[in-house]
């Protein structure tokens, strides 16, 4: 198998290699088939109670409208758009390790891409959440959608924001139908090991996959062109978030080092968010096998390497502020770092680039203790950054005397701590139901015991 | 149980030799063998994707990249059709002094429409190729998506002969053989 060429690199095995084959259907189903514990029923109940107060905010937003919440005049996008471009950077994680990992061959990828992927689809489903609850009608929502209608009205396609419906719904129908293929060869395994309602319901979800090799050639193809396809779509995905800003004429906004700038900061703050997700699930479930401490220390490398691509960005963004000679773009900028928000600014620069430095000691790299704290400080970092960008742009314009200091209200922390709870209400039902591993891809860079024993089956892989 | 979910009623009966297997490198080597004996209709069972598989059963190699190809640019071309049909035909508005047609405008969409199409009907194509959903075809081994190898020879032909292929299959150290009559 593959695993020759990683033995012939003198790396270590992926997965410790006394696993056979049945231990990893057993032990990754292992959740599926028993009782959730207290700890994850404790979760799950106060998820559901900060779902819970998040739809109550959002009735009595319906009832009242956006007046609850801090946006005013000059600040009209506050924590609402903040939240939606947090939540869809936090998807591009999962993508990048899906997808672009794959095609880089990345083997190591196949014990985090399932929970990466999740981690994907739920976020995205909570940063859809926040354009709709923001059009300040959202029963007419579906009118950003071009659909002929009685009014014989389009939508304007030269508008970035309707760039972003367009860009937003491909990302999570790409990712959706990219997860369940993966998923579907897993589904047959669960299947095959249930008995009763449960091997109907796993039966369905396989769609009656066998393992035929005549499927699995299809199977592998379809695998890589949709690798191939979401390789770019994750890129365009953020860029176009970011086009919402750049293609304005507002100081702040308006640069060209937006798009990459905006990928960079997605693909940090979602590995970081993978790192604390995968710190909990490996323990709560004992998958600690599989995602092994080699696995974390690989993303912590990335989230240094993103760390240093951020921080290049802050430092270019202001430089260029102040070489340009233009007096708007200056002021900007010094006010960023030194006016009303300077806390929201060294928050974010302290959290995105001095913290991950950490990393650059292997000790740190592989401490749990260490990348736990760096992976939540950078979260709430990348969420500042967001922050930063929207209200110190908007909150001082043009004209002194339409200066504001915008506040967010009770409300709008209310639907942050929500959206935290829909995100990981979803991820939980997913750790209890779901196979958290990808249990075919595991078994493919398996190091069997049979194979250590006679490396000279090489032959017989390249037959 | 699952066979009562199948939509499309009858199916053709299962026939053949089943031969099993511990591990994915005598299974490739009994595949070589399988296709040098000139079991054209051979098939394998694999908990999970054995690289070299297909070559060594003979298998042609898919053709759903194809099918991501065309209907990607098909997607891609009807998106930025319809973009511009909606903004410079049906009901033209001058926005921003751009022109009807803005070209690096209308891009953005047009992409998402080239990945959105080409993404789900590699899916689709994907389900056809397998012919899912399928619930009536029997599950030969619930161990096969589990631990378990193996290579199908099905019934077909006037010169098929269970006893010679069973010989056959012997010769390739399966650890189990049966014969299937499903």
């Amino acid at each position: 198998m593959s695993d020759h060429a990683i033995a012939a690199l003198g790396e270590p095995p992926l997965i410790d290699s006394r696993k056979s084959f049945a231990d990893v259907s057993n032990e990754v189903a292992a959740p599926t088939n028993q009782k959730p514990g207290t700890l994850w029923k404790a979760s799950f109940a106060f998820c559901l109670l900060l779902v819970g107060q998040m739809g109550a905010t959002l009735a009595y937003q319906l009832q009242s409208g956006l007046g609850i919440l801090g946006i005013m005049h000059p600040v009209g996008w506050g924590t609402y758009i903040t939240n939606f471009v947090f939540w869809i950077g936090i998807g591009h994680a999962g993508t990048l390790i899906s997808a672009i990992l794959h095609l880089f061959r990345q083997r190591w990828r196949t014990a985090i891409n399932r929970s990466a992927e999740a981690m994907t689809i739920f976020a995205v489903m909570t940063a859809g959440l926040f354009p709709l609850i923001h059009v300040g009608r959202p029963w007419f929502a579906y009118w950003l959608v071009p659909y002929p209608n009685w009014r014989l009205l389009w939508v304007n396609f030269r508008s970035p924001l309707v760039w972003d419906v367009f860009a937003v719904s491909t990302y999570f129908t790409i990712s959706l139908c990219f997860w369940y293929v993966g998923l579907i060869p897993d589904f047959a395994t669960l299947r095959d090991r249930a008995s009763g309602w449960k091997r109907v319901i796993y039966g369905v979800l396989s769609l009656g996959w066998r393992g035929s090799e005549r499927h699995w050639q299809h199977y592998e193809r379809a695998y890589m062109m949709l690798a191939g396809l979401s390789t770019p779509l994750v890129l365009s995905v953020h860029s176009i978030v970011s086009f919402d800003f750049a293609t304005s004429l507002l100081p702040g906004w308006h640069t060209t080092i937006f798009p990459p700038y905006f990928v960079a900061g997605a693909i940090f703050s979602g590995f970081a968010m993978v790192v604390t997700l995968l710190v909990i699930l490996r323990k709560v479930f004992k998958m600690e096998d599989y995602v092994t401490l080699h696995h974390l220390e690989n993303m912590n490398k990335i989230i240094l390497v993103t760390s240093m691509m951020v921080g290049y960005a802050y430092a270019t963004e202001f430089f260029i502020a102040l070489y340009s000679g233009n007096p708007f773009e200056r002021f900007v900028f010094l006010n960023r770092a030194g006016g009303a928000y300077w806390w929201a600014y060294w928050t974010m620069v302290t959290c995105n680039v001095v913290a991950p430095q950490l990393f650059w000691f292997k000790r740190f790299r592989r401490s749990l203790g260490v990348m736990f704290i760096v992976s939540l400080l950078v979260n709430v970092g990348m969420w500042f950054e967001r922050f930063t960008i929207i209200i110190t742009s908007l909150h001082r314009d043009f004209l002194p005397s339409n200066w504001g200091y915008y506040r967010p209200t009770v409300f709008d922390w209310s639907v942050l701590a929500g959206s935290f709870g829909w995100f990981f209400m979803w991820f939980l039902l997913f750790c209890r139901f779901f196979p958290a591993i990808s249990i075919a891809e595991v078994k493919g860079v398996l190091w069997t015991a049979k194979q250590n024993a006679k490396p000279a089956s090489k032959e017989a892989t390249h037959a | 149980m699952l066979d009562r979910l199948n939509p499309f009623g009858k199916r053709e009966p299962l026939r053949g030799v089943l031969a099993l297997y511990e591990d994915p490198d005598t299974l490739l080597l009994a595949a070589s063998q399988v296709r040098a004996h000139g079991f054209a209709n051979a098939d394998a069972y694999t908990p999970y994707a054995v690289h070299g598989l297909s070559e060594a059963l003979g298998i042609r190699k898919s053709w759903i990249p194809y099918v991501t190809l065309v209907m990607g640019l098909g997607g891609a071309g009807l998106g930025l059709l319809f973009q511009i049909w909606t903004s410079a035909y049906d009901w033209p508005i001058i926005i921003g002094g751009k022109p009807m047609v803005s070209l690096p405008a209308f891009i953005p969409v047009t992409f998402e429409c080239g990945v959105l199409v080409g993404g789900t009907m590699t899916l689709a194509a994907l389900l056809v190729a397998c012919g899912l959903p399928d619930f009536s075809t029997p599950i030969l081994d619930r161990d096969l998506t589990h631990d378990r190898f193996a290579i199908f020879i099905p019934e077909s032909g006037r010169e098929w002969n269970e006893a010679r292929t069973l010989e056959f299959l012997q010769g390739t150290k399966p650890v189990e053989l049966r014969v299937v009559r499903a």
